[in-house]
């Protein structure tokens, strides 16, 4: 069975904080930022970048449409 | 074909919005203007031009039609009585404030509340000081005779997309049941997609294609914003005041006195001029054909040469209030009415002429 | 491998809808709302109907869809989304037409013009946020609100004896023979999220078989007007709103 890497980019700006996305990781990459963008809000990030298997589901629940998912096949 | 038909005023508004291409009618029965859906679903409008007829569950439902046909650029109307213009009154200020084009037909009757079913004109407040919430006025066409029905069909529509405004036949009881000949207009065909984009291409909902969205609201938070439309609104009604005013004037030119009337109500006068005049007593008429916009000017240019006016109504004295801003105290201004349902007789007018003007 | 390989064009699996505007939505941070408008969106891109789609957008919280969806829209009054959108779609037979409508615009204010648009089976989709509160005046009862539930007018929880029972209009309307297909989802994890979007796809496609009309419930959360976190809202949804509104299709012909 073909392995995964994935990643995600936020857009920090539009990101709310909700944190959504972080309980909706299976393989807890996600987490908010200690840092807040121009809204104050801690927004999310890749804490554990390597965990990310592509699977979008953080991208599938987020409100604002502010994650885009990337899916590689590892030889 | 120009067509000579015997016909009651509620048949006429169907058959003459079927006639100028009419794409909706949405209603709810009530007396006394049923006639007018149960026309239109007994000629089957849609077999015929397309156009589409629909019972709504209530006056709500049928106006916030009448909202959602007008936000697509097409000519839809829909008619009631004095209660259900009170329901409806929701959805006409929301047309006002999405500034759409529609028709909406009252046949008065009398009130408050349920009321009575027979005739009256006691929705002049309602119908020309904007009769729901917020800064804004209908176009008000009120007919005097089953021919105005159907004439003011047509005008209406054609005010309506002239000013983005919504437009209203307030006619009363008496010309929605009664019948007289009309003379019904030849058959203009409903608009097409391309006529519609022509017309209001620049508004209306017709699928976001090749331009950005369209968006029909009347909801704006930002107080400054939300000014700024009002502001574009009173122009509006300024231009509206300033070119359509309506009225036709009777006997005036040697008159001592003048009857202001309306509807069924300036038929009734015509007679009482006459018995007047009979009896020496120089009396005219002016007719306010359009009630929004308001003939201020014509009744203030006959101060100079009559003795009074008097305001002759189906109400409790409405239109009177306008008659004296027009004459601004400078005759005397008096007013006789009858409410309840109650239809003046000339005789009675004159009377009320005589004791009110020359005791 | 490093993130620079991973992160390019041909890699990409899931990115904002094109019909998405770049408007910021208003909504709070983890609400529904923006989830379905999402799903919206996506459906109307991925049938390529965003030229003959038309939105109604209620009064509430997604008073301004209009804003974020870049498709043409009408803005309705409170309760009256059913009314507007039966003559859109008998003036425009062709075009996909939709509501989209909170519980209090639905299910309180709106419930004739629910009801008969449902009876008449008009050719229109009806999306249905259920998050049990009315979130834009500040969190006051809505008829679907639980029993017990505290809200800004149901200080002390509702008590059936003082505010009546919770609605399931859902169940309701799938009992009218104009509906075609009701449904209730949730979309708060990732397979909830695509089983709504499964069935607001297959409502649209009802639409273009004219099959009637189409309601999508969709019980959803309002962590500002619950008072709490949106992880917990979620949990709370769970433990509290799917017994009493349990998920899945109520009718479907």
């Amino acid at each position: 069975m073909a392995k995964f890497k994935g990643a995600i980019v936020v857009d920090i700006e539009h990101c709310k904080g909700c944190s959504l996305c972080v309980v909706a990781c299976p393989t807890h990459v996600i987490d908010l930022n200690p840092d807040v963008n121009g809204k104050g809000y801690h927004y999310a990030y890749m804490k554990n970048p390597d965990a990310c298997i592509g699977c979008a589901s953080c991208g599938l629940v987020c409100p604002d449409s502010v994650i885009s998912v990337y899916k590689k096949a590892v030889e | 074909m120009a067509e000579v038909k015997l016909m009651k005023g509620n048949e006429v508004i169907a058959e003459t919005a079927i006639r100028c291409g009419c794409d909706g009618y949405f209603g709810y029965p009530i007396t006394p203007q049923s006639e007018v859906m149960e026309t239109l679903m007994l000629r089957k409008p849609w077999e015929e031009t397309g156009m589409v007829v629909l019972q709504a569950e209530s006056e709500l439902a049928a106006i916030n039609m009448v909202y959602g046909g007008a936000s697509c650029g097409k000519k839809v109307m829909t008619s009631s009585s004095s209660p259900g213009i009170s329901l409806k009154q929701e959805g006409i200020t929301y047309i006002a404030g999405a500034e759409l084009p529609c028709l909406v037909v009252d046949v008065m009757r009398g009130g408050p509340g349920l009321g009575t079913i027979q005739p009256s004109q006691s929705d002049y407040f309602q119908a020309t000081k904007g009769g729901g919430h917020g800064d804004y006025h209908l176009i008000v066409l009120a007919p005097a005779s089953v021919q105005e029905m159907s004439d003011f069909v047509v005008l209406g529509f054609e005010l309506a997309f002239k000013y983005r405004n919504p437009a209203m036949i307030l006619a009363d009881g008496v010309i929605g049941q009664m019948m007289e000949k009309v003379v019904l207009p030849d058959y203009t065909p409903r608009w097409t997609d391309e006529e519609i984009e022509k017309i209001s291409g620049s508004w209306a909902l017709t699928g976001k294609k090749k331009r950005e969205r369209h968006v029909i609201t009347s909801l704006e938070l930002e107080a400054h914003r939300q000014e700024v439309f009002n502001e574009k609104l009173q122009r509006k009604y300024r231009e509206i005041e300033a070119n359509e005013v309506r009225y036709e004037a009777l006997y005036c030119e040697d008159a001592d006195y003048i009857l202001v009337a309306y509807g069924s109500t300036a038929r009734i006068c015509q007679k009482s001029i006459q018995l007047a005049r009979e009896a020496g007593i120089k009396v005219g008429l002016l007719r306010p054909i359009t009630l929004y916009p308001f003939p201020y000017q014509p009744i203030a240019g006959l101060c100079s040469q009559v003795k009074g006016f008097m305001s002759v109504e189906m109400s409790a004295g409405q239109m009177v209030e306008d008659v004296r801003l027009a004459v601004d105290g400078k005759v005397k201004v008096d007013f006789y009415g009858r409410m309840g349902g109650v239809v003046p007789t000339p005789e009675e007018i004159v009377e009320a002429l005589k004791t009110k003007f020359m005791i | 491998m490093e993130l620079t390989d991973i992160i390019k064009e041909e890699n990409l699996v899931l990115k904002k809808s094109s019909l998405l505007t770049d408007n910021i939505m208003h909504y709070c941070p983890g609400c529904t709302h923006g989830v379905v408008h999402k799903l919206i969106a996506e459906v109307i891109e991925e049938l390529n109907i965003q030229d003959q789609a038309i939105g109604v957008s209620p009064v509430g919280c997604s008073v301004f869809a209009y804003n974020y969806i870049d498709i043409d829209w009408a803005e309705a009054a409170h309760g009256r989304a059913p009314a507007v959108a039966t003559a859109i779609s008998r003036l425009h037979p062709e075009k996909y037409v939709f509501t989209y409508q909170g519980d209090g615009d639905l299910a309180s204010i709106g419930c004739a013009e629910i009801m008969h648009a449902c009876n008449r089976g008009e050719n229109i989709v009806v999306v249905f946020i259920n998050n049990a509160i009315y979130g834009m005046t500040g969190g006051q009862m809505a008829p679907t609100t639980l029993l017990g539930q505290v809200t800004a007018t149901t200080p002390y929880g509702r008590d059936a004896k003082l505010n009546g029972f919770p609605m399931k209009i859902t169940e309701l309307l799938a009992q009218l023979d104009g509906t075609c297909y009701v449904t209730r989802q949730s979309a708060d994890t990732p397979g909830a999220v695509r089983k709504t979007k499964n069935a607001i796809r297959k409502a649209f496609q009802n639409t273009r078989l004219q099959k009637g009309l189409s309601f999508v419930e969709v019980v959803g959360t309002c962590n500002s007007g619950w008072k709490m976190s949106p992880v917990d809202a979620n949990k709370w949804m769970h433990e509290h709103m799917f017994a009493k509104y349990p998920l899945g299709d109520i009718k479907d012909i």
